[in-house]
C-alpha cells in the first residue's frame, strides 16, 4: 500500500502543508499592524512615534464618570487601567458607548495624551445575562 | 454506526428517515424559535437584538466544524483512496458553506446596532470571510473539473490547506485585539452565558445541526447513486 508514488505524495503534501503554515505565520506576524484592530493606551505610550499623522484605532474601556457631552461633541476619556488617553469627538455614538464599557475610536493621534477620533464603535464583551440577573449583581457590589 | 456512511448502507436510506428528520427538526427550530424570540430574556447590555445570537452563533460552529470535517475527510482521502470518501466532503461543502454565509450575514446584522458598524476587517471577520472563500473554491472545483480523479486531488488539497485558517477563526479573538468579542462557550471553563440564554441556543443549535444532517444525507445519496450509475455505465 505505500508505495514509492504514495510515499512521493505524502512527503510533497507535507511539504506543501510545512511551507504554507510558515507563509501564514510569517505573513500574519508582518500585517501584525493590520490584523491588529486596535492599540491600547499603553502600547501608543510606549511607542507614540510611531503613531503620529496616522490613522489608527485606539481601544479600550470608558473610564467611569469621563464623558463630557457639549452639543454635537464628545469628550472622554479611554483607559486600559494602565495609561488613559483623551479623546474627542464630534458626530453621534453607538447604543452600546458607555462608562465603564469597551470602545474601539478610529481617528488620529494629536499628541501623547490626546486623540481626535472621526469614528466610535462600542465593544461589547463575552458575557451575556438578563437584565434582572445584572441589577442584582449590581445590588450585591454596591 | 460508520458503517452506515459506506455506499451499500448510505443509499438505503430511505426517504421515511429523512421525513422523520425533518419532522423532528421542524419540531425543534419551533420550539428554539419560541424560546429565542419571545421566552429568554433580554440581555443587560445589547437588549433584544442579542437575539440574533441564536441563530448566529450556531451557524458559525457548524460553518467551522463541516470545513474541519471536509479536511479530515480529505486526509483521509489520501491515505485510503477510496472513491466514496471524497464524496462525503463534497456533499457537506454546500450546507456548510451556506451556513457560513449565514453566519456572515446575521453577524453583520447584528454589528449594526451593537457595534455601531456593519462590517470591520478585523482578525475574526477576515478569517471567516477567507473560510468562505476557500469553501466556494472547494465547491468550484468539484463542479468545474470534469476529471473525478483531478477534481479529487485539487479539492482536497484546498480543503487541507483550509484548515490553516480553522484555528486562526478560532483564536483570532485571543491573539489579536480584535472588535469580536472572545468565545462565551469555552472547553476549559464555565460557559460566559446566563442558563436562560444558554438553553435556547442549544436548542437552536440541535435543530440547525439535525438540518445540516439531512441536507447533507440528500446529497450524498445523490453523489453515491451517480457514482453507481456511472460504475454501471462503464462495465457496459
Amino acid at each position: 500500500m505505500f508505495g514509492k508514488k504514495v510515499k512521493y505524495r505524502l512527503l510533497f503534501f507535507i511539504t506543501l502543508f510545512t511551507l504554507i503554515s510558515l507563509i501564514l505565520f510569517l505573513v500574519l506576524n508582518s500585517l501584525e499592524k493590520n490584523v491588529v484592530f486596535f492599540f491600547s493606551p499603553t502600547e501608543i505610550n510606549n511607542k507614540s512615534e510611531n503613531y503620529f499623522k496616522k490613522k489608527i484605532r485606539l481601544g479600550g474601556v470608558v473610564k467611569e464618570k469621563s464623558i463630557k457631552k457639549k452639543n454635537n461633541s464628545i469628550n472622554f476619556i479611554i483607559t486600559d487601567y494602565t495609561n488613559e488617553i483623551i479623546v474627542s469627538y464630534v458626530g453621534s455614538v453607538p447604543n452600546l458607548f458607555s462608562e465603564g464599557k469597551g470602545v474601539v475610536a478610529e481617528g488620529m493621534l494629536k499628541d501623547k495624551k490626546y486623540f481626535i477620533a472621526d469614528k466610535i464603535l462600542a465593544k461589547h464583551d463575552e458575557n451575556y445575562m438578563p437584565s434582572e440577573v445584572s441589577k442584582i449583581l449590581n445590588k450585591n457590589n454596591n | 454506526m460508520l458503517k452506515n456512511f459506506l455506499p451499500h448502507k448510505a443509499i438505503l436510506i430511505n426517504n421515511k428517515f429523512i421525513f422523520f428528520l425533518t419532522v423532528l427538526m421542524i419540531l425543534i427550530i419551533f420550539v428554539g424559535l419560541i424560546f429565542s424570540l419571545l421566552i429568554s430574556p433580554s440581555d443587560y447590555i445589547q437588549g433584544d437584538s442579542v437575539r440574533i445570537m441564536y441563530v448566529h452563533v450556531p451557524a458559525s460552529f457548524i460553518a467551522l466544524s463541516c470545513f474541519l470535517l471536509i479536511g479530515l475527510i480529505s486526509i483521509l482521502n489520501l491515505i485510503l483512496k477510496i472513491k466514496f470518501i471524497p464524496l462525503i466532503g463534497k456533499s457537506l461543502a454546500p450546507i456548510g458553506s451556506v451556513f457560513a454565509l449565514v453566519s456572515i450575514v446575521t453577524g453583520s446584522l447584528w454589528g449594526k446596532p451593537t457595534w455601531g458598524i456593519w462590517w470591520v476587517w478585523d482578525a475574526r471577520l477576515t478569517s471567516m470571510t477567507i473560510l468562505l472563500i476557500f469553501y466556494f473554491a472547494y465547491i468550484l472545483a468539484w463542479k468545474f473539473i470534469d476529471n473525478f480523479e483531478k477534481a479529487n486531488k485539487i479539492s482536497s488539497s484546498i480543503a487541507i490547506i483550509g484548515l490553516l485558517n480553522l484555528p486562526v477563526i478560532k483564536y483570532s479573538v485571543e491573539w489579536w485585539n480584535t472588535l469580536h468579542q472572545p468565545s462565551s462557550i469555552t472547553l476549559t471553563s464555565a460557559p460566559a452565558i446566563h442558563y436562560k440564554m444558554l438553553i435556547p441556543l442549544i436548542i437552536m443549535f440541535l435543530g440547525m445541526f439535525i438540518y445540516t444532517l439531512i441536507i447533507f444525507l440528500m446529497r450524498y445519496k445523490t453523489e453515491l447513486m451517480k457514482l453507481k450509475l456511472d460504475k454501471k455505465t462503464k462495465n457496459n
